[in-house]
């Protein structure tokens, strides 16, 4: 569902941070993303969202060309993937359940429908008590735990999630992965970008490991 | 452990019918969600007062141009309608012949001529009223060769030839004059059409500075709620979503400010009314009647307010949702 095949970017004018970056995700699998700080991890995150175009090579999400692919599609393309940003992206003048709703409510669809879901999902990930707190006001770990429940609320096709143990601790990091393995086993393409050592030993998954830009796969 | 939970049990799969901007709107103030989201484009902001603001001052003036071109409307519908209906023709005493004469002959040749509904010969005695301002009471007329009316109202719907009964009359009685107004009606008619202009321009060009601050205001807002604005994208919100969102937070914007100008042209109207009423006695009223109707605004004006307010409010909504496709189009993505 994602084919890279030779990637490089570089920032404006800056130094190339990928180069020649290829592989596959295919529908339903599993892996991690792991390399040093500075690898270029939540780059190549950006290039899969399509926040980023990559200045060569070709990429294919959702077999369209990122190189040609309109705005109207990226919007709708984005809508079938879940990102966890590692710096969590939510809006501070909305509350937390109405933050995990968004992507609901920008499919135009009505609250009564979600409602429930959404209130279900704050609550397994420990925000059952947080719902009409503001984000300004949540710890860090509750945030990234927003962020996450953004993401997956919609169960979109494939999860791509930078650094969502980061915050935690290692009891909750664990229950966060459980909730990744569950996602995955109903049908979700699962990408973790970490470097959480414990969390890789937990899942027997793909390895990609980043570093100096370059990528080496490890099935 | 608690398994985790079985989102969308409502909504997996299922296709989701396309629902209407109505129903969407309905939903955030849904009395069964208990209580209104959040608008996604925040409220309060300094750049919205300041746009309400100006939407109200602009609303305001443009309201006030409608209206004047409104009663000068009126007024002048009044007058033309009057003036223009009206025919005199005014006949010398001619040397041996009696004057009485004359105005039977003329009297006869207009009663026969289509497009007349009524014709008065003003006697001696009206005659002499209307000369009194200038000649005074006491003066006798009737030894003076003083001239004659007769007063023609035509009918309102036969086309009267004015030529030919003018030609006609002066065929008859030599010295005969007939007079359609016609001059002093089209210095009118020029008049009402320049002031007309005059306020036409005024509000297309106030309407111009409307959109150009709301095109600054929407950019304003735009760049004030840049993390709205990335985030909806990165949720996957498409452009017409995020045009949407920020029309609706302009139309109330433009509903607001409409309200107050509109609001505040109608209060500026009817002091006027109350003015021009009190300083006025019963002769000078009927003088400023004549000028500027009632200076009331009659429903026309209240209408055209009102569809001032109406414009302003659309104006606003259109130029905001303009701007944003056009922002959105411009950088195509967001990082
Ligand atoms: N917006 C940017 N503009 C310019 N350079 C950038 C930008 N973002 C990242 N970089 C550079 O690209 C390189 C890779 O950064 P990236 O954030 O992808 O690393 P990472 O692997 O996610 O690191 P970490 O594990 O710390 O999150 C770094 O050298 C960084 O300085
Ligand atoms: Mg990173």
């Amino acid at each position: 569902m994602i084919v890279f095949e030779n990637v490089g970017l570089r920032y404006d004018l800056g130094p190339e941070v990928l180069h020649d970056v290829s592989f596959v995700i295919e529908p339903h699998s599993f892996q991690f993303l792991t390399g040093p700080s500075g690898a270029g991890k939540s780059t190549l995150m950006r290039l899969m969202f399509m926040a980023l175009r990559p200045t060569r090579g070709a990429a294919r999400i959702f077999d369209q060309d990122v190189a040609t692919i309109t705005a109207y599609d990226i919007a709708a393309t984005r809508r079938r993937i879940g990102m966890v940003f590692q710096d969590f992206r939510l809006l501070d003048h909305m509350t937390t359940y109405e933050n995990v709703a968004l992507p609901y409510r920008v499919q135009g669809k009505l609250e009564s429908d979600y409602r429930a879901d959404v209130v279900d999902l704050l609550q397994w990930v420990g925000l059952g008590k947080r719902l009409h707190a503001y984000p300004p006001v949540l710890s860090g770990g509750e945030k990234q735990r927003a962020a996450i429940a953004r993401a997956v609320i919609t169960k979109p096709e494939i999860l791509l999630a930078d650094e969502p143990s980061g915050n935690v601790d290692p009891d909750l990091a664990y229950r966060l992965l459980r909730l990744f393995v569950e996602l995955n086993r109903s049908g979700t393409a699962v990408l973790i970008a970490t470097h959480d050592l414990n969390l890789l030993q937990e899942v027997n998954a793909r390895h990609m490991v980043l570093s100096e830009g370059r990528l080496t796969i490890y099935d | 452990m608690a398994p985790p939970p079985r989102q969308r049990s409502k909504t997996s799969g299922k296709a989701v019918p396309a629902r209407g901007m109505l129903s969407r709107a309905m939903a955030w103030w849904s009395p069964l969600s208990g209580r209104r989201l959040t608008p996604i484009v925040p409220q309060e902001s300094l750049a919205g007062r300041a746009l309400i603001a100006v939407l109200a001052i602009m609303c305001f003036l443009s309201c006030l141009a409608v209206g004047a071109v409104s009663i000068v409307l009126d007024a002048a519908q009044g007058w033309q309608s009057e003036v223009a209906r009206e025919i005199t023709i005014q006949l010398r005493p001619r040397q041996g012949v009696d004057i009485e004469k004359d105005l039977g002959v003329i009297s006869d040749i207009v009663r026969r001529t289509v497009g007349i509904e009524r014709i008065r010969v003003l006697t001696r005695a009206e005659n002499q009223r209307l000369l009194e301002p200038w000649l005074g009471q006491d003066i006798e007329l009737s030894a003076l060769p003083v001239p004659r009316l007769i007063v023609i109202e035509t009918a309102r719907s036969l086309k009267l030839d004015v030529e030919k009964l003018r030609q006609t009359v002066q065929q008859a009685v030599p010295g005969a004059a007939l007079d359609d107004h016609r001059l002093w009606r089209q210095k009118l008619s020029a008049m009402t059409d320049a002031v007309v202009g005059l306020g036409v321009g005024v509000v297309i060009l106030v309407l111009v500075a409307t959109a150009l601050s709301i095109v600054f205001a929407t950019r304003g807002t735009m760049a004030a709620n840049r993390d709205v604005f990335e985030v909806l994208q990165l949720v996957g919100a498409d452009h017409r979503f995020i045009a949407r969102e920020f029309q609706l937070r302009f139309l109330r914007f433009g509903l607001e400010g409409g309200l107050i100008g509109g609001v505040a042209s109608l209060v500026a109207f009817s002091f006027a009314g109350i003015i021009v009423r009190s300083l006025s006695d019963d002769t000078g009223q009927a003088q400023i009647d004549l000028l500027f109707g009632s200076a009331d605004l009659g429903w026309r004006g209240y209408l055209s307010v009102v569809g001032t307010v109406l414009i302003v409010t659309v104006l606003t909504a259109m130029t905001s949702r303009w701007s944003v496709i056009r922002h959105l189009s411009g950088k195509h993505r967001a990082s």
